[in-house]
C-alpha cells in the first residue's frame, strides 16, 4: 500500500501515468491496426484460408487503375492546396481587420459549412449540379447563354465539384487557424512598421506572412494529408464506380478492392502504399520548408 | 539531441494525422430498425439484415404468418436496413472475423460470389430447397450455389421486359404490337422520333442493364460455364454496336440523364415522359410505381423484342439471395423461417402482391391472387402474369463467377462510358480491353 502510494506520488512516475491513456489508446487503435495492415498486405485473406503470398499484392499495384487513382488524388490535393491556403489567409486578414463590419457574422457564416456532414452536403451539391436543364447550376449558366453541362460525367467538371465541396466545407476551418495566427502577432510590430513608413502591403508582406509561417506549414500539412486520404467527396458523387474512373481516389480504390472485391490483402497493400506516399510527401514538404533546420539565433 | 527528438515527433505526428483527422461518417448504424414478432418471452430472437427498404414489409408479413402457424415456436425478428454498400461490407467483415453477423441476410446477386470464397460462412439450404426444387426456376437457384450446395433463397426471376409508354406511341400512330424483333423496334423507334421528337429509349452509360439482358437474350454472357472470360465475343460486340447505333446511327435513343437506372435525374426524366420505352428487368416495375407516379396508366409491359425469329424474348437479371450465416445460434430455426418466408407457395404469391416481383416459383404463376388488382396492375394494367407464363422457358441461365463484381465494374466504369458517351473506343476495343483485364486477374 505504502509502495503504491509512493509510486503515485513519485515525481518520476507521474508523467508516465498521465500519458498512459494516450499510449494505450494509440497502441490499441493506431499502432496495432497499422502493424496488422502491414502484415495483411503480404497475405491473401479468405475466411479460414489465409496465406502469405510475398510481394504479390504489391506487384498487382502496377496497373492502370491504381495510377488513375493516384493521379486523381494528386490533382485533387493540388487544387485543395491552391485554394484552401491563400483564400482563407486572405479572408482571415480581411476578417481580422478592425475596419471590417459584421466580422463575427462573417466568421460564423464561413465556419458553419464545416459543421455539416460531407454526405449531406454532397447530396445537396449533387442536386444543385444535376444534369437536367432545370437544375440550379445549369439554369444559372444557361441564363448566361451557356449550354447545360452533365457535371458529374466529365473529369474536369467532376474535379471542380469535388474540390468545390471540399473548399466550401474546409474554408472556415482553415480560416480559424489563420485568424488564431494573426491574433498572435504583436501589435507593436505593425506600429513600429508604420512609424518606419510601411504601407499596408509592406506590412502584410514583411510582418503578417513571416509570422504566419508556422500556421501555414501546419495548414499545408493537414491539407496535404486530407487530400491524399480523400474518400467522401468522391463517394458522394459516384460512390465507388465512376465513368472512366474519373472519381476514383486512392482510398476509394482501397475500399473497392478490399470490400467490394473481397481482397483485404490487396486493399492493405494499397493502404500501406498510401501511407508511404503521404509519409514521403509530408517529409519532403517539411524539409523544403525548413522545419527540421535549427532556428538561427536561438 | 533535441532536434532529433523533434523530428521524430513530427514524423509521428504526421502518421497520426494521416491516420485520423477528418471524421468518419460511415458508421455502422442501420438506417431503419424494425422489430417484429411475438411478445412471448420464450420467443426466439433473430436478426435480419437487408439493403433494400422495400423488402421490410415483405418480411414483416412473413414473421406474422410464421408466428400464427407456429405458436409453439414464436419468433421475434429484428429487421435492420442498411445502405447497399455498407451492408455488404459489414457482412463481409463480420463473416471474415467470425463475430457480428446476423442470423439471416439478403445478399445481392453481384456481391454473392464474394461470400462463396474460402471456407464458406453461409449455411447450405439444400434440405429446405430440394423438396420444392422442381417448382422453382432452376437458373435462379444456381446463381447462389457452389459445388452443388444452395446458399441463397431467390427473390425473383427478374425477367427482363420492355416497358412501353403507350401514350407517346399512340401519338406517333404506332403500337407495341408492331414490335416483334429488334429490327422492328428500330423501325418503330424511327417513327416515334419523327412524329413526336421523343426518343424511343434511353441507354445507360454507368449501368449495365439493357446491355446485359440484351446479350444474355442471345445466349451470351460475360463468362462461360467454366468461368472463362467471353466478354469480348462476337455476340457481345454485336449487341454493344447495336446499342451504339441506336444512339448515333438511327438516332432513336439518347444517353440517359444521370447515366444509371437509379439516378434521380433519370427518374425525373422518365416521369416527365422522356423516352417512349425502356428495357429493364421486371423488378424495375416497383421503381416506376415508386418514383415515376405521373406516368401511371401510360406504361405497358411486354416481352423484349427478339434477335432471331425464334430467339428468346427475355433474360433473368439481378436478384437477391437470402442466406443463413454460420454465426447464427439457431441455424435450423433460421433456415425453417427462411423457407417459410421465401420458398412456400404463399410466400411466392406475396412476392408479387407486396413487392411486385415475378416470383421464382413457377407453380404459383397461375394463382388467382396474381391477377387481383394491386398498385402494380393499377399502374401497368392487367395481364402481366399471363405474359410471364409465356416467357418462363425463354430465359438463359447466367454464369455468376467470383469475377462477376469486377466484370460489372469494368462495364459500368469504362466500356459503356467510352463507347456510348465519349465514343473514344469501338465496342470491340472496349470489350477486348475489359476482357483482357479480367483474364489478367484470373
Amino acid at each position: 500500500m505504502e509502495r503504491m502510494k509512493s509510486l503515485f506520488y513519485s515525481q518520476k512516475m507521474a508523467p508516465y501515468i498521465f500519458v498512459l491513456p494516450f499510449v494505450v489508446l494509440f497502441a490499441g487503435f493506431y499502432l496495432y491496426p497499422v502493424i496488422s495492415t502491414v502484415i495483411m498486405s503480404f497475405q491473401v485473406i479468405l475466411p479460414g484460408q489465409t496465406a502469405f503470398v510475398g510481394l504479390q499484392n504489391y506487384q498487382k499495384l502496377l496497373n492502370p487503375t491504381f495510377f488513375t487513382a493516384f493521379w486523381n488524388t494528386t490533382v485533387y490535393t493540388f487544387w485543395t492546396i491552391v485554394i484552401l491556403i491563400p483564400l482563407p489567409l486572405l479572408l482571415a486578414v480581411i476578417l481580422n481587420s478592425p475596419i471590417m463590419k459584421y466580422r463575427t457574422f462573417f466568421r460564423a457564416a464561413i465556419f458553419v459549412p464545416a459543421l455539416t456532414s460531407t454526405i449531406v452536403a454532397g447530396v445537396i451539391f449533387r442536386l444543385l449540379f444535376a444534369e437536367s436543364d432545370t437544375a440550379f447550376a445549369n439554369s444559372v449558366i444557361s441564363f448566361f447563354g451557356f449550354e447545360p453541362i452533365a457535371w458529374r460525367q466529365h473529369a474536369g467538371t467532376l474535379m471542380f465539384l469535388m474540390v468545390g465541396l471540399a473548399a466550401w466545407r474546409w474554408m472556415g476551418v482553415n480560416l480559424i487557424y489563420f485568424l488564431a495566427g494573426l491574433q498572435n502577432i504583436p501589435k507593436e510590430m505593425y506600429e513600429a512598421a508604420e512609424i518606419d513608413g510601411a504601407n499596408a502591403f509592406d506590412k502584410f508582406r514583411h510582418i503578417t506572412i513571416p509570422f504566419l509561417k508556422p500556421v501555414s506549414i501546419y495548414v499545408l500539412t493537414i491539407t496535404l494529408f486530407a487530400g491524399y486520404k480523400m474518400f467522401e467527396e468522391a463517394y458522394v458523387f459516384w460512390e465507388v464506380n465512376s465513368p472512366g474512373n474519373i472519381g476514383l481516389t486512392l482510398v476509394g480504390y482501397l475500399y473497392k478492392e478490399g470490400f467490394q472485391y473481397n481482397q483485404l490483402g490487396y486493399g492493405s497493400a494499397i493502404g500501406v502504399t498510401v501511407l508511404i506516399i503521404v509519409g514521403i510527401l509530408g517529409f519532403l514538404q517539411l524539409k523544403v520548408l525548413g522545419v527540421f533546420q535549427k532556428k538561427e539565433g536561438n | 539531441m533535441h532536434r532529433r527528438l523533434f523530428s521524430a515527433f513530427i514524423v509521428l505526428l504526421c502518421l497520426v494525422l494521416a491516420g485520423c483527422g477528418g471524421e468518419q461518417e460511415a458508421g455502422s448504424e442501420a438506417n431503419e430498425v424494425e422489430s417484429v414478432g411475438s411478445d412471448d418471452e420464450n420467443a426466439t430472437d433473430l436478426t435480419f439484415w437487408t439493403f433494400q427498404g422495400l423488402h421490410v414489409e415483405f418480411y414483416e408479413e412473413a414473421v406474422k404468418s410464421w408466428n400464427e402457424a407456429n405458436p409453439d415456436r414464436p419468433l421475434n425478428v429484428q429487421l435492420e436496413v442498411f445502405p447497399y454498400d455498407e451492408m455488404h461490407n459489414n457482412l463481409l467483415l463480420a463473416l471474415q472475423s467470425g463475430v457480428g453477423a446476423p442470423d439471416i441476410v439478403d445478399i445481392e446477386i453481384n456481391r454473392f460470389p464474394n461470400f462463396l470464397q474460402g471456407e464458406i460462412q453461409l449455411e447450405p439450404l439444400n434440405d429446405m430447397i430440394e423438396p420444392v426444387q422442381d417448382q422453382f426456376v432452376q437458373s435462379r437457384l444456381d446463381v447462389y450455389a457452389a459445388d452443388g450446395q444452395y446458399y441463397g433463397a431467390p427473390t425473383h426471376v427478374g425477367a427482363t421486359v420492355a416497358f412501353y409508354n403507350t401514350s407517346i406511341m399512340e401519338e406517333a400512330g404506332v403500337s407495341p404490337d408492331d414490335i416483334e424483333t429488334w429490327d422492328d423496334y428500330v423501325e418503330v423507334g424511327k417513327v416515334v422520333k419523327e412524329k413526336t421528337g421523343i426518343p424511343m429509349t434511353a441507354v445507360f452509360t454507368t449501368g449495365f442493364w439493357s446491355f446485359y439482358p440484351m446479350l444474355n437474350q442471345k445466349g451470351s454472357d460475360f463468362f462461360d460455364a467454366e468461368h472463362n472470360v467471353i466478354l469480348d465475343n462476337d455476340d457481345n460486340i454485336e449487341v454493344l454496336q447495336f446499342i451504339h447505333d441506336m444512339v448515333y446511327e438511327h438516332e432513336i435513343a439518347e444517353i440517359a440523364p444521370g447515366g444509371r437506372h437509379d439516378a434521380e435525374e433519370f427518374f425525373a426524366y422518365m416521369n416527365g415522359g422522356g423516352a417512349a420505352s425502356l428495357i429493364m428487368p421486371s423488378w424495375y416495375a416497383s421503381r416506376f410505381v415508386e418514383h415515376m407516379p405521373d406516368q401511371s396508366g401510360h406504361f405497358e409491359i411486354r416481352p423484349m423484342p427478339r434477335w432471331e425469329p425464334d430467339g428468346f424474348r427475355s433474360a433473368g437479371m439481378g436478384g437477391t439471395g437470402t442466406a443463413v450465416t454460420n454465426q447464427s445460434e439457431h441455424i435450423d430455426l433460421a433456415k425453417e423461417f427462411l423457407a417459410h418466408a421465401k420458398l412456400t407457395e404463399e410466400a411466392n404469391i406475396k412476392i408479387w402482391t407486396i413487392l411486385g416481383f415475378d416470383p421464382p416459383r413457377h407453380d404459383v404463376w397461375d394463382a388467382p391472387e396474381l391477377r387481383e388488382e394491386n398498385r402494380f396492375t393499377e399502374y401497368f394494367g392487367d395481364g402481366f402474369f399471363d405474359m410471364m407464363l409465356d416467357l418462363k422457358d425463354e430465359i438463359h441461365p447466367l454464369n455468376i463467377t467470383p469475377q462477376t463484381p469486377l466484370a460489372r465494374d469494368l462495364i459500368e466504369t469504362n466500356v459503356l462510358h467510352n463507347v456510348l458517351r465519349e465514343q473514344s473506343q469501338t465496342p470491340a476495343e472496349a470489350l477486348q480491353e475489359a476482357a483482357d483485364e479480367l483474364r489478367n486477374q484470373q
